[in-house]
């Protein structure tokens, strides 16, 4: 057996370095389904044309999302004899220019460069590794997004790929269980459950037949972790699950991936039949006698079917509803009634870096109850958005204001929400937090599967808690009176709320059935579905206060309770705003002051913005008559 | 319902016994195997382990192939066979000829499915057999029966709970009819009116001398009508005029015969035909038993009064029997059970009053403080050893020809019953199937220019009909069904009235006809 | 079976091991409200009106079994205030017209709801939500009123375990959810076989037979259809046959019917139903009394037999008829001195 693989590794490894030697340069093209959006691949039919017009031979390479969103779409260029240099914002026209630049001409162009990476200095560009957004960054599940072919194997190998597994297939089932165990490595799912315990609950479960099944339905408005690990290293979690299968006896596993995600599907397809074909999986995995099987189920697109069991239903081919408790474990009757151990994509990526390092170097990362990193999805009114991964117990504040580069706009910081649509709101006084799965509960939230969306002082907090409400309430399965109806009944009370209809008693109303919905709901989507408004209410009270007793909306997002109005000392007729108006609210001569007719105005905010900043003469009220902003 | 295996051949559960249905279904979710051989893709195909779609007529083919592999592989049941059957042997050999691949030249029926649904009845620990009409209405109706209990008893299915041979009876009171004697060979509980011991304890009782020989079959009946020798017939709640095959040649028959008398709720296509019509009550207007397909007597119950001035059958029969100078005296129906009890050995433990206090019984209850009898034969088969018989397949009567290419089978649909007397005067049931939708194959409907809906014209060699089709893949290429459910399309017009030669029931399963499309 | 000891309410009780806290609490009389419970079929624990505290923890009783030594108290402060809560929202989406609702008086949601103490000054705060007014009215016999629906899945149980047809099933998401057909059809289209086991179980007006009528009192007899022989309960107002249930004592059916043998009974009062003897005269069959119906038909019979012989007579019995009519009719013809009897067993 490991005679087969040392020969597989070291031709791996040797085409690998003689990448790394190429006399000719090489062109990383970070085309994820980030890059693609913002249009990698017309940046590279512009490379391959440059190349083509100059004779300048390259290497061209497609990578996965290294994380810098806020700087997409990424090329590196790797000059033989040079340190790589990653350049960010590429269009068609400014690639072809830098390559003409610096491949012909060899000026680098440090204006359009965001850092080097790795070894190697060039004047006028700073290391990525000592730039904020970086430097307090730990990478162990994303180590290779944006830095190997997902689509080639032997890139992943040449990076320890498959040691892990190697490794394992030498020791008994329960060492592995074991070394899990100790890693402390806990599940990024979101609820944080113990790995080890899982994995050990299924390897006693009695059964002939048992089940691996990774979670990769990641439905959380904002939250692309688990595509990204599954676009930029899809071996790592093939990897991951074959060890799983092999330390708990399953012989079959099921990769659960939402529909939506196309090309993650196409790249585990991919991954799958390579790993097959180098016989890392499928009949008797290196000779060992193991085999392990992967299928690729496409989810339908139901955010519940996140939701173990309901997951395990949706796989059988029934309607996906999560099973009510008591019931039996899905480690001992799970997918068909068998032991199934179900997983996240990251918990699984995490796992062959844990058998091939040992425990204590996860542990080493972390805090004590929360090892290893976390990854979070940063975006909102944040400069810096992207996919980050950090070591547990990092202070919120610094995610924020270090590595996401404070707040857009440099407008004042409001809130944090964390979690998804389960988890809360946080405010500046929270900052200091260390972020872990159980501090984050503690205070209202939770760490979920890592979206963090960052709000300002425009954003109208019961605004934004509704409208994670609303997602929910479209999203349960409708099984239960909670969670089918309650969250129904606070969405209509935010509802009025927002419209200036609230009612004295209603925020007392909405503690009351929160709390109803979180104690008797069947599963999590339920018993998570009013922390928005409920982490709202406790630190955002006065917001709520303000919409229902002065009908007011302090950050002048809720359009029942808004007015603009033209200040008919400042306005000096310039029209501008009459002919952006879309609604044709706005009348006046020329040079005359201009009035906006209240009953077509639907309160764009057009006019507000495009009254010149000499005459500012478009104001916005809320409340009682009360001037702000 | 426990049984491990169902083998269901010829008979539509789910849609003609829907309670037995859905505990076959119920079952199967539960884990039951279940093997199904029908001419059509009933709903219960779609849940079998085995489907054996064979061509309408070949049940016997497809039984003696069955039974091919069993023997062959030696999946008998060889103690069973030793202690409680004989003719084993015989049955062994003649059924050798009948490989799978012989039977499924003969049934259009794959050779491995033969041998899988042999493998799986034979290997199951309990299986039962449920069949009706679609094993019976053929000239080989009887015949078929005996490959039946051949298989049965080879792999000692019979004579334990959740197994045996099971014949789902059509009728509510199909089974009651029979072990009173509505039959022209025997008196009550299957006594023969051949017996001179019987016949005397029964002239006895009755007080007047009884005729030794036995009687005529309802076919022998019209052809005797036909030719004179039948005068008057008596109809007490029957519909021949719709439910006979090749109706033409009944309807003659009652038109022939000088004087009819019929007793019914409605007036009947029979009755329109009658000298007298007597209106009789309906089940809920009547105390009396009726006897289940699992010869359970149940008490029904009068509910509310007949309509007008009619009466019970019973009552009818009394008023009758006394203008005609018979000195009956029957308080009411309960008297009628205990004096029909007394002379029925089978029937001797039960009564009206004890039915009342228990519940249903079935027979055997030969006395008071037996608890009847839930299944037949777990000691001994009525003869004593269960006999195996030699069957032959032998082709239907008719076969199609270039005129008449297709053969028509017919049965029952879900929301009707019989000829409809009570269902289409039952307006939620009425409006769900209104018409005869003749089931037509999408082969067949694309070559002769049919589509769904459309109106199309049947023949046979004894008559023709039109009726609306349904274009539905339930039916194969070659087959069109029908029920007899609606007088507007009556089918049996068209069937054959060859009998078969024991049980003289008519081969309504099967008969060759041709279609064309009628152009409005 | 092994017992167990439970305590419930501060009494301490001996029950089988497996039972449900639902279960020992029926046992013993105490009243557990809950909307999706049905004995005949699997649990759901969807309604969570059935909350009680067990060991500490509020568990759904319907679904929870007893273990030994375990405390339950079925009213606790929290677990009422969770019914009631539970109970308001579906109130908030619910057609509450009941006094012209066929389930008036027969309705678990009233029943549930006068337990829980539901009250006007409550129902006020919360804002009333119909999310379903849709009503299928396709099938000839019953009706569906998704406004009343509470979405227990009780039908959908019933379907799938009673009959085994599975033609409904839940559809849709989050308050969408609603109980639907195979492409969300008309009931009409789908596989329904219109056996009214969903309607008979449905815990409110959602399911309800068209132009109900309650019965005064109830006749238990048998099916008068095929041969299973099921027991029916006839609901009869006046002289009339009204509705038809199941006899759920009945072994042969345990109460479940289908279509013919619950809604067949129309044919009863319809108006061609025979009323009087009919003789035929100058080939028109007309009324005529019984008297000179029966002894034109004893004359008749007594000429034949005398001019050409007892057999040419005959006589069909019925298949449909009852044993006593049927013996009276083979003893009637064979006094008279034929075999000559038959009836349909073949068709």
């Amino acid at each position: 057996m490991h005679e087969a693989f040392v020969s597989l590794r070291a031709e791996a490894i040797r085409k690998w370095e003689e990448r790394q030697q190429s006399t000719i340069p090489r062109i990383l093209v970070g085309s994820a389904t980030c890059g693609c959006a913002t249009g990698a691949l017309d940046v590279i039919t512009a490379i391959e044309q440059k190349l083509q017009e100059t004779g300048i031979k390259a290497h061209i390479q497609q990578v996965g999302c290294i994380g810098m969103c806020y700087a997409e779409v990424l090329v590196d260029i790797i000059k033989p004899g040079r340190p790589r240099i990653s350049y960010k914002n590429m269009t068609p026209e400014t690639v072809a220019e830098l390559l003409e630049d610096y491949l012909l001409n060899d000026n680098p162009r440090p204006d359009l460069a965001l850092a080097v990476i790795g070894e190697g200095e060039v004047e006028g560009i700073p290391n990525l590794a000592d730039e904020p957004v970086f430097k307090s960054q730990q990478r162990i599940v994303l180590k290779n997004c944006g830095h190997i072919d997902p689509e080639s194997i032997e890139d992943y190998m040449a990076q320890d790929g498959y040691m892990g597994l190697v490794k394992a297939l030498q020791m008994q089932p329960q060492e592995i269980v074991d070394i899990v165990t100790k890693s402390e490595l806990r599940g990024r799912g979101g609820a944080g459950f113990p790995a080890g315990r899982k994995w050990n609950s299924c390897l006693r479960a009695a059964g002939d037949q048992k089940y691996v099944i990774c979670n990769a339905d990641e439905g959380d408005p904002g939250a692309f972790m688990d595509r990204s690990v599954q676009e930029g290293d899809p071996h790592a979690l093939i990897e991951g699950m074959t060890i799983a299968g092999y330390a708990i006896g399953a012989s079959k596993g099921y990769i659960y991936v939402r529909a939506e995600y196309p090309l993650a599907v196409v790249r585990l397809k991919k991954a799958i039949e390579q790993a097959k074909e180098k016989n890392l999986l499928g009949e008797n995995i290196l000779g060992s006698g193991f085999s392990f099987d992967l299928e690729i189920f496409q989810g339908a697109g139901a955010f519940v079917c996140g939701e173990s069991t309901a997951l395990v239903m949706s796989i059988e081919g029934k309607r996906g509803m999560p099973r009510p408790l008591p019931r039996p474990r899905t480690t001992e009757a799970g997918l068909w009634n068998k032991p199934t151990l179900l997983n996240n994509v990251k918990t699984f990526a995490y796992v062959p870096q844990i058998i091939h390092k040992g425990a204590d170097w996860f542990t080493s990362t972390g805090t004590e109850g929360c090892r290893g990193t976390a990854v979070f999805a940063l975006t909102g009114k944040i400069k810096r958005s992207g996919l980050i991964e950090v070591p547990m117990g990092i202070e919120l504040g610094k995610i924020i204001h270090e590595i996401g580069g404070g707040v857009l706009n440099d407008r004042k910081f409001k809130a944090v929400q964390t979690g998804g649509p389960s988890g809360g709101c946080l405010p500046e006084s929270k900052l200091n937090l260390p972020v872990d799965f159980d501090t984050l509960v503690e205070a209202g939230s939770m760490m979920g599967s890592g979206g963090m969306v960052v709000l300002d002082e425009t954003t109208c907090m019961v605004d934004v808690a509704r409208y994670f409400l609303q997602f929910t309430l479209e999203e349960s399965c409708g099984q239960c009176v909670p969670c089918r109806l309650g969250t129904l009944q606070m969405l209509e009370i935010l509802n009025e709320i927002c419209a200036g209809k609230g009612r004295e008693g209603d925020i007392e109303l909405l503690v009351e059935l929160g709390k109803s919905i979180i104690a008797s709901s069947i599963c999590g989507l339920g018993k998570s579905a009013p922390n928005p408004v409920l982490s709202t209410i406790n630190y955002f009270r006065d917001e709520y206060e303000a919409h229902i007793k002065d009908r007011a909306c302090p950050a002048l997002v809720c359009k029942d309770l808004i007015k603009y109005s033209i200040d008919v000392e400042k306005c000096s007729g310039c029209g501008l705003c009459r002919k952006n108006c879309p609604t044709e609210a706005i009348t006046g001569g020329k040079k005359e002051p201009h009035v906006i007719d209240q009953v077509k105005c639907t309160k764009c905010g057009i006019c507000y913005d495009v009254c010149p900043d000499r005459f500012r003469a478009v104001a916005c009220f809320t409340g009682k008559e009360k001037a702000a902003v | 319902m426990k049984a491990d295996t169902f083998f269901i051949i010829g008979s539509n559960t789910t849609e003609t016994h829907p309670v037995i249905g859905y505990r076959i279904r119920k079952a199967i979710k539960e884990g039951a195997s279940l093997i199904v051989a029908d001419p059509r893709r009933i709903e219960l195909a779609e849940h079998a382990d085995v489907f054996l779609q064979l061509r309408p007529g070949t049940n016997e083919a497809l039984l003696n192939g069955m039974l091919n592999v069993v023997i062959n592989e030696g999946l008998y049941d060889r103690d069973f066979i030793r202690e409680r059957t004989e003719g084993f042997d015989e049955v062994a050999a003649a059924i050798q000829k009948y490989t799978p691949e012989y039977v499924a030249q003969i049934t259009g029926v794959p050779a491995e499915a033969i041998r899988k649904a042999a493998r799986l009845y034979a290997g199951a620990k309990n299986a039962a057999i449920l069949y009706t009409m679609g094993v019976t209405q053929h000239t080989s109706g009887t015949s078929t029966v005996f490959a039946i209990a051949n298989l049965a008893m080879a792999t000692g299915n019979v004579g334990k709970p959740y197994a045996g041979v099971n014949p789902l009876r059509g009728q509510n009171n199909v089974q009651g009819a029979c072990d009173m004697g509505g039959l022209p060979t025997v008196f009550t509980g299957y006594q023969p009116v051949a017996s001179p011991e019987i016949r005397k304890k029964f002239e006895e009782a009755w007080g007047v001398t009884l005729n030794p020989d036995p009687g005529l079959t309802i076919t022998e009946m019209m052809n005797a009508a036909l030719d004179g020798r039948v005068k008057m017939l008596y109809v007490m709640g029957e519909n021949p005029a719709l439910t006979e095959a090749n109706l033409q040649h009944t309807r003659e028959a009652l038109e022939k015969v000088d004087f009819l008398v019929v007793q019914d709720i409605f007036l009947t296509e029979t009755a329109a035909m009658a000298d007298v019509v007597l209106p009789a009550a309906a089940f809920a207007e009547k105390d009396g038993t009726f006897v289940n397909t699992e010869r359970r007597v149940q008490l029904i119950r009068k509910a509310v009064p007949a309509p007008g001035s009619a009466r019970s059958d019973w009552q009818i029969l009394q008023e009758l029997a006394q203008k005609i100078g018979l000195n009956w005296q029957y308080g009411g129906t309960a008297e009628i059970f205990a004096e029909m009890a007394s002379l029925t050995p089978s029937y001797a433990g039960i009564s009206h009053e004890r039915l009342e206090r228990e519940g249903g019984l079935q027979w055997p209850c030969p006395s008071p403080d037996h608890p009847g009898t839930p299944y037949l034969h777990s000691q001994n088969f009525t003869r004593g050893k269960g006999l195996f018989n030699v069957v032959e397949y032998t082709p239907a009567a008719e076969q199609t020809d270039p005129e008449y290419p297709l053969v028509l089978t017919t049965g029952r649909n879900l929301y009707h019953y019989h000829t409809g007397t009570m269902t289409h005067r039952s307006k939620g049931i009425e409006a769900q199937s209104p018409e005869e939708l003749a089931q037509v194959s999408f082969e067949d409907a694309a070559r002769l220019g049919i589509r769904d809906g459309d109106v199309v014209k049947l023949c046979s060699r004894r008559g023709e009909l039109e009726t609306r089709v349904r274009v539905t893949d339930m039916v194969p290429p070659g087959v069109v069904f029908m029920t007899f459910h609606h007088a507007s399309a009556p089918v049996n017009i068209l069937t054959n009235d060859q009998v078969d030669p024991v049980a003289k029931i008519p081969e309504l399963k099967v008969c060759a006809v041709k279609m064309e499309k009628v152009v409005s | 079976m092994a017992t167990v000891k439970v305590n419930i309410n501060g009494m301490d009780v001996q029950a089988e091991e497996g039972m449900t806290i639902y279960e020992v609490a029926q046992s013993l009389g105490i009243y557990i409200p809950t909307l999706c419970y049905h004995p005949d079929l699997s649990t759901f624990g969807g309604c969570r009106v059935c909350m009680v505290e067990a060991n500490g923890e509020e568990v759904t009783a319907c679904r929870a079994p007893i273990k030994d030594g375990m405390v339950i108290k079925t009213d606790t402060e929290n677990v009422s205030q969770m019914r009631l809560i539970n109970v308001e929202l579906i109130l908030t989406n619910h057609d509450q017209d009941c006094q012209s609702c066929a389930r008036n008086n027969n309705c678990k949601l009233q029943e549930v709801s006068a337990f829980v103490g539901v009250t006007p000054e409550r129902m006020q705060r919360l804002r009333r939500v119909i999310t379903n007014e849709v009503k299928d009215i396709s099938n000839p016999i019953f009706q569906r009123d998704f406004a009343k629906c509470i979405v227990c899945g009780i039908c959908v149980r019933t379907c799938e375990e009673i009959n085994g047809i599975a033609a409904i099933d839940f559809g849709f998401r989050g308050y969408k959810t609603t109980i639907s057909t195979l492409g969300d059809k008309p009931i009409l289209e789908s596989k329904c076989e219109s056996c009214g086991e969903c309607v008979e179980r449905c815990p409110t007006g959602a399911l309800v037979v068209k132009g109900q009528v309650i019965p005064e009192r109830e006749v238990k007899t048998v099916c008068a259809y095929c041969g299973v022989g099921c027991g029916l309960i006839l609901g009869v107002r006046g002289s009339r046959v009204v509705s038809v249930r199941g006899d759920r004592e009945n072994p042969v059916n345990n109460g479940h019917l289908c279509i013919k043998g619950r809604y067949g009974f129309d044919f009863l009062n319809h108006p061609e139903r025979l009323k009087t003897p009919l003789v035929r005269k100058g080939g028109v069959l007309t009324e005529a009394s019984w008297e000179e119906a029966l002894s034109l038909v004893a004359a008749k019979i007594k000429e034949y037999r005398d001019n050409f012989g007892p057999d040419a007579l005959a006589a069909l019995a019925s298949a449909r008829c009852t044993n006593e009519d049927n013996y009276l009719l083979q003893k009637l013809f064979r006094s008279l001195g034929t075999n000559n009897i038959d009836h349909c067993a073949r068709l």
